[in-house]
């Protein structure tokens, strides 16, 4: 209970009012940020840093990690109205908010990933105020067999989970997985795949590939369908919150498994990305109405979202007790906290208490604050989908190619966009599902890494993934997952068929 | 703490003071635009640190006009960076902070580029190396470390490092050649996991920068054994219990005889004029005379050897010489 006391003082330092209006900027600076594919969260705060050394740190970690906070909220906005993922976490939330935009329920879907954010993100928060070191302690025992465990578990929840055959699902991740190894291999230190090519030096990057495939293929599709946005007559409806907001509560259950995922990846470090995957792959598991995922289920927007904020939070716990960052943007902030002066590690909490209940206590006002700021914007977003798409395509992808622009400040990039453009319309046209490729891209490599790293640890020998009863624990629940569609396929088969 | 920091700040500031005096001030070039400057590492890691605090005290201080901006361009083990820096021959607003990567990469990757592509502005400091353990382990010395590496089979000792065929990877197979022993490498990707890695005990030994590994040190979760240097470190503040950087032995001392020292140093494209060059070393100096950045070099335990002009040059061209014998040794060169 001590750590109430310490919050309640970290209120106090957090409620001045040169605090609150640099939490406001940090907001809505954060949703802009978010809002711009390929700059994402750590370009942004990574941009705004040195503007911070002549500021308090407190006040300087506020104003960063809100607009840490704004991105993540602002991620969504794209995803759901373009099919364009501001940021990696929101891929998942493509899935099912987008076809919710599509059927005239952008509102809905919007007013349902900020709620659902902000509930992530207050759950993570309580989980830190109360349990700091012990999680701390936790995050201590994985090593990289725990480490691939985790990644194997997300890409176990994920086989078989679209609607698409089998066989293309992992056609497509396999593409992913050779994406994924192009560039330099950390274990070896040797360039893999680039054919002499310097451009290919640092790989695929993932932001690129997913505006490329996401976006311009989205654009490439509509235009053929007829330069309309499918279904977009949507009103402008200022009652949307309340009117969605009254139907959230049935889905606590699903809210509260995403809550805990999100915070598990958070600490671990897995990071946000592989949360909110793992966490759509288990709702649609789990859900009734799970065969309808994807074609615009509130539940959809629901468990992504509320495990991507939920790890985004709970990622900045490892940083301050451990030094080690949990997602990039975090890694951004700590080189932040060394220049402020503070040292990260096991003693912060002990010597720096203002400072970090100060900012434990900004999380909770920055996230009620970024709730407001972007629920009152709900209505201006969807109303965006009633412009004329002659008119908007060409935002949209002029946005894309500053996006892939800005992600290494290099034009390549935005040539390489436009391909997975193209690539991504034919994998659409053909059937092929882009989530499982997509999520090889951006978890292939570290997959990779932890599994080569463990075999060098055990000298070979496969058993250190069962070495111990926490890694063979998420073993045994990836394996189950892994099974669990090739064993409803056979119940389905053996059932009369029935018309799809 | 602050104390004895404010102090030596105030010592140093009055050394750059003095120094100014004999410096003419009249620079024929300045910067007309933004100056890019880029680092061939990710985001969070100790070139990363450096360059953005390097950002910060220039944009505090006013020392330029116009603005920095901090690239990173990590692709390639920093290949990529390098690359475009020596693409842009005569370019005279870019820079680049190095790390060893500078010499190890082309040797490791063949990746096309080597020092002589760039200009050699101004060593900034060198980063130390220091040989860790985790706490709990019974190793207090050296000593007694190498004798269980001896007698356990080859291979048990875990180190972790970051990166392949880098710094850490080196000191690694300098350790094994020292001691007669194997020991089985395992890369991350940066230092920070490495330490955390080590407090976990998922790995043995580190050979982490002082400043990568002094939170878990200061948390009495790691034990320093030695240090990579001829000398002691010089921080005499008490940072674990009665310990402090300049109490760890130096390897040397403790029977091993291994020296690795990292350099921080900063390069331009090839072909700028010396103006410009010069430009940057006055402002480099005038960032080294600040108060953040001795706090930097305390909380880092960094070697502020500071060089420009030819004894830079010719203390690169050593570097790079030794490099190349360390990496050859250690079969690291690139085959094709």
């Amino acid at each position: 209970m001590e750590g109430i006391g310490d919050l309640m003082g970290g209120f106090a330092v957090v409620l001045s009012w040169q605090n609150l209006l640099y939490m406001v900027i940090g907001i809505v600076l954060g949703v802009i940020i978010g809002v711009l594919p390929g700059l994402g969260g750590a370009n942004g705060v990574a941009i705004l840093l040195p503007l911070t050394f002549s500021m308090s740190p407190t006040s300087a970690i506020i104003l960063l990690s809100c607009i840490y906070w704004g991105a993540l909220f602002g991620g969504a906005i794209t995803s759901i109205l373009f099919n364009i993922p501001g940021e990696p976490w929101s891929v998942a939330t493509t899935f099912d908010g987008h076809p919710m935009a599509q059927n005239g329920r952008a509102g809905e879907a919007l007013t349902a990933a900020f709620t659902s954010s902000f509930v992530g993100a207050l759950f993570a928060v309580i989980v830190i105020t109360l349990a700091a070191p012990l999680v701390a302690s936790f995050a201590l025992q994985f090593g990289p067999a725990e480490k691939f465990s985790v990644f194997f578990l997300a890409f176990c929840s994920f086989v078989g989970m679209g609607k698409e055959p089998p066989t293309k699902t992992i056609a497509a991740m396999m593409l992913g997985f050779a994406l994924a190894a192009v560039g330099t291999d950390t274990v070896t230190g040797q360039l893999r795949l680039t054919f002499g090519s310097t451009e290919l030096l640092s790989g695929f990057d993932f932001l690129i590939a997913v505006i490329g495939l996401f976006g311009i293929g989205e654009i490439l599709l509509t235009m053929e369908e007829g330069l309309s946005f499918k279904g977009k007559a949507s009103g402008i409806n200022p009652t949307v919150v309340w009117q969605t907001w009254k139907e959230l509560p049935r889905y606590w259950m699903t809210s509260l498994r995403s809550c805990l995922i999100g915070c598990w990846m958070g600490i671990t470090p897995a990071g946000a990305t592989p949360a909110s995957f793992m966490s759509y792959g288990i709702a649609k598991r789990t859900s009734r109405k799970g065969d309808k995922f994807g074609t615009g289920e509130i539940e959809g927007v629901i468990a992504p979202e509320t495990a991507a904020h939920a790890a985004g939070t709970s990622a900045l716990l490892p940083m301050l007790s451990l030094g080690v960052p949990g997602s990039p943007t975090a890694a951004v902030l700590l080189g932040g906290l060394l220049i402020w002066g503070l040292q990260p590690g096991p003693l912060l909490f002990v010597e720096q208490k203002d400072f970090v209940w100060g900012l434990i206590a900004s999380m909770y006002l920055g996230n009620i604050v970024g709730l407001v700021i972007v629920l009152t914007m709900v209505p201006f977003f969807a109303a965006i989908l009633r412009v004329p798409f002659s008119i908007i395509a060409p935002i949209i992808l002029v946005i894309c190619a500053i996006g892939a622009y800005t992600v290494h400040n290099n034009t390549f990039d935005v040539v390489m966009m436009l391909v997975f453009g193209i690539a991504g319309y034919f994998l659409k046209k053909c059937n092929y599902p882009l989530a499982p490729l997509v999520l090889a891209i951006v978890l292939g490599d570290k997959a990779e890494e932890a599994f080569r790293q463990s075999l060098l640890i055990s000298q070979g020998g496969l058993g250190i993934f069962f070495s111990n009863g926490l890694v063979s624990t998420i073993m045994g629940l990836g394996l189950i997952a892994l099974f669990w569609p090739a064993l409803s396929n056979l119940y389905g088969r053996l059932t009369p068929a029935r018309p799809t | 703490m602050s104390h004895t920091l404010r102090r030596r700040a105030v010592a140093v500031a009055l050394t750059a003071v003095a120094a100014g005096l004999f410096v003419t001030p009249a620079n024929a070039w300045e910067p007309t635009r933004n100056v890019e400057f880029i680092v061939p590492a990710g985001t969070g890691g100790g070139a990363d640190q450096m360059a953005r605090m390097i950002q910060g005290i220039i944009t505090k201080h006013n020392l330029m006009k116009q603005s920095v901006v901090v690239v990173n361009k990590a692709g390639g083990a920093g290949g990529e960076g390098f690359l475009d820096i020596k693409n842009s021959k005569g370019n005279p607003h870019k820079l680049v902070i190095t790390l060893s990567n500078l010499f190890t990469t082309p040797l490791a990757t063949g990746i096309p580029f080597s020092w002589k592509d760039l200009t050699p502005v101004a060593m900034l400091a060198l980063d130390e190396f220091v040989l860790w353990v985790n706490a709990d382990s019974p190793y207090k010395t050296v000593a007694e470390l190498v004798t269980a590496m001896k007698a356990a089979p080859p291979g048990q000792f875990k180190m972790g490092g970051t990166g392949s065929k880098q710094e850490d990877q080196i000191i690694t197979v300098a350790l094994e050649k020292a001691t007669g022993t194997k020991i089985t490498y395992v890369p991350y990707k940066g230092g920070g996991e490495v330490a955390v890695q080590l407090v976990g005990k998922h790995v043995d030994m580190t050979v982490n920068n002082p400043i990568e590994a002094v939170a878990q040190w200061r948390a009495g979760k790691v034990r320093p054994l030695c240090v990579f240097d001829s000398k002691p470190l010089a921080g005499k503040e008490k940072i674990a219990g009665d310990l402090s950087w300049s109490t760890i032995p130096t390897c040397k001392s403790q029977g091993l005889d291994i020296e690795y020292l990292m350099l921080r140093g900063i390069f331009m494209p090839a072909g700028v004029p010396k103006d410009a060059v010069d430009y940057y070393v006055e402002l480099f100096k005038k960032v080294r005379a600040t108060p953040e950045w001795a706090q930097l070099m305390a909380d880092g335990a960094f070697n502020q050897s500071f060089m420009t002009g030819p004894d830079y040059t010719k203390w690169v061209e050593a570097e790079e010489k030794r490099h190349r014998d360390l990496m050859k040794d250690a079969g690291f060169l690139a085959t094709n």
